[in-house]
């Protein structure tokens, strides 16, 4: 318990460059609090994951890091900028990777993943040569040409997770993504999708309510408890064994109950 | 070389299967046609014309250029209506979606121009305008607008919003969102929105054409009236009803190709 505790950090870094932060950032809706005063700074190339129960915020947060909603106090930086304010400024900049795998029905496999890559304007060949590199990169190939009804919920995934990782963009956010999807496929994608994140040298933040995910992918766990309030700043280490995971999982179970 | 394999029975072989298709989609207009040669054989030809007679009309409609050219501009007055119907509700549909104001004061007045009878627009266009062809765009906009204008509004209420939601966070321009999810999205209301507003713009024009205009096939149905020819009046009405199935084809024909990524279940 002793070595859990020792990885609490301070959620301020000092000298590596900031990529979110959140600083005293409240977020309500008529009389209901999502987030209350919270301040937080995930630093570049970071893997973190946002823990915490149904209806702590996390959401609410990952909505405000997106820009699609902004905070009613305080205020969110994503990359030096109000992403609420400046939300074209991240086109390219920001990609996300729902809960479910949000796939056009009237593309297919290849198509999909090549959307992100319409907005920045690429040439068709170059679209096609990079979104055709992630698919095979996830283990699509030979299904460049199916459409979503005819790919499992994990290829839709990961045909989802290619879409994203095509437009080469900075900040990956992920909400839940493969909470879905069967346990032993959800454990083979979340491995794939933190050796991409670190091969590709992103800064990821990964909303999970699973403590074994949060274990499985992270270097660093921020649990929160409700309202959207810092319950624990774990960094995380490939070191740490089974007992470790045990102490921690025992201290967040205790702060969330 | 027969298509039937050894122990197989011919009724289970694929010509079987096209030749079953053929005859279930003539079987309906085998049995019209039987019921009208059975009331011709009871009634005087003045009241049901035998089918020779009748046909051997459509084909002379169909065969001289005067007579065809008034099955023409009512084909072109239907698709003139419809489009110009259409383009105008895509623009009040959208704005309707998109803005509290547009949709609190266009609803209603469509609502209200909903109610008012085909028939009134005609008396209202003949009243208003002088050009044949004016006034009968006016009565096929003003009859087709309010269903075109509620069926667009309901397509972009009805987008599926994470969807809107996962193609908005690649932050795309306003052209770009309208042609990668917006358009797609409402394309199969769209066309359900032609085909019926197709059933309701042929019934019009035939009005419009009927009271206001100097040709087409409601003017010429009013000749046959006048000559109390029930031969011609019925050939003349097939015309219609023949274009009304063609283009219902055409229509099911892009909706199949445009469509043909949806999965299809194997149990009906």
């Amino acid at each position: 318990m002793e070595n859990a505790m020792t990885v609490e950090t301070a959620s301020a870094p000092t000298s590596t460059e900031v990529e979110i932060g959140f600083h005293n950032v409240s977020k309500r809706f008529g009389s209901l609090t999502a987030v209350d005063n919270l301040s937080l700074e995930i630093e570049k190339g970071q893997l973190v994951a946002l823990l915490g129960k149904t209806g702590c915020g996390k959401s609410t947060m990952f909505n405000m890091i997106a820009g699609l909603t902004s905070p009613t106090e305080g205020t969110v930086e994503v990359m030096g900028r109000n992403p609420f304010e400046h939300f074209d400024w991240y086109r390219g900049k920001m990609a996300i990777v729902f809960q479910n795998d949000r796939l056009l029905p009237w593309r297919n496999a290849v198509s999909n993943v090549e959307l992100g890559l319409e907005m920045l304007g690429l040439s068709a060949e170059e679209r096609r040569e990079r979104a055709i590199y992630w698919l095979h990169k996830l283990g699509l190939k030979g299904h460049e040409d199916d459409y979503p009804h005819a790919l499992s919920g994990g290829m839709r995934q990961r045909v989802s997770i290619s879409r994203a990782f095509a437009t080469d963009a900075e900040l990956i956010l992920c909400d839940e993504p493969f909470s879905a999807l069967d346990e032993m496929t959800s454990k083979r994608l979340r491995t794939e999708f933190a050796r991409l994140v670190r091969e590709n040298g992103k800064t990821a933040v990964f909303i999970t309510h699973s403590i074994q995910e949060a274990f499985d992918i992270a270097d660093r766990i921020v649990v929160l408890k409700r309202p959207a309030e810092i319950a624990h700043d774990l960094k995380m280490s490939a070191e740490f064994d089974q007992a470790d995971h045990a102490r921690l999982k025992e201290m967040i179970l205790k702060s969330l109950s | 070389m027969s298509d039937v394999t050894p122990g197989q029975s011919p009724f289970e072989s694929p010509v079987f299967d096209v030749v079953r298709k053929i005859l279930w989609i003539a079987a309906p207009y085998t049995l019209i046609a039987a019921a009208w040669q059975v009331a011709a054989t009871i009634f005087p030809p003045f009241l049901f014309p035998s089918l020779i007679d009748v046909f051997q009309r459509v084909f002379v409609i169909l065969t001289t250029w005067s007579q065809f050219s008034s099955v023409l501009s009512t084909a072109m007055r239907i698709l003139g209506g419809l489009a110009g119907a259409f383009v105008l509700a895509a623009v009040l549909g959208v704005a309707i979606a998109n803005f509290r104001v547009a949709d609190r004061l266009l609803t209603p007045t469509l609502t209200f121009f909903q109610g008012i009878p085909a028939l009134s627009w005609v008396v209202f266009a003949i009243i208003w305008f002088h050009g044949v062809e004016f006034r009968i765009l006016f009565i096929m906009v003003m009859t087709t607008l309010p269903a075109f204008t509620f069926q667009v509004v309901g397509a972009i209420r009805g987008m599926d919003k994470d969807l809107s939601e996962m193609v908005l966070s690649f932050r795309p321009t306003r052209w770009k969102y309208f042609t990668s999810m917006m358009l797609p999205a409402v394309l199969p209301e769209m066309i359900t929105a032609w085909k019926v507003n197709l059933g309701n713009a042929s019934r019009v024009v035939v009005v419009a054409e009927l009271v206001g205009s100097s040709g087409g096939v409601g003017f010429q149905l009013l000749q046959q009236q006048q000559l109390f020819d029930m031969a011609g009046a019925l050939a003349w009405t097939l015309q219609l009803v023949f274009f009304v199935l063609l283009f219902q084809w055409v229509l099911a024909q892009l909706e199949r190709m445009a469509f043909s990524y949806r999965a299809v279940s194997e149990r009906h």
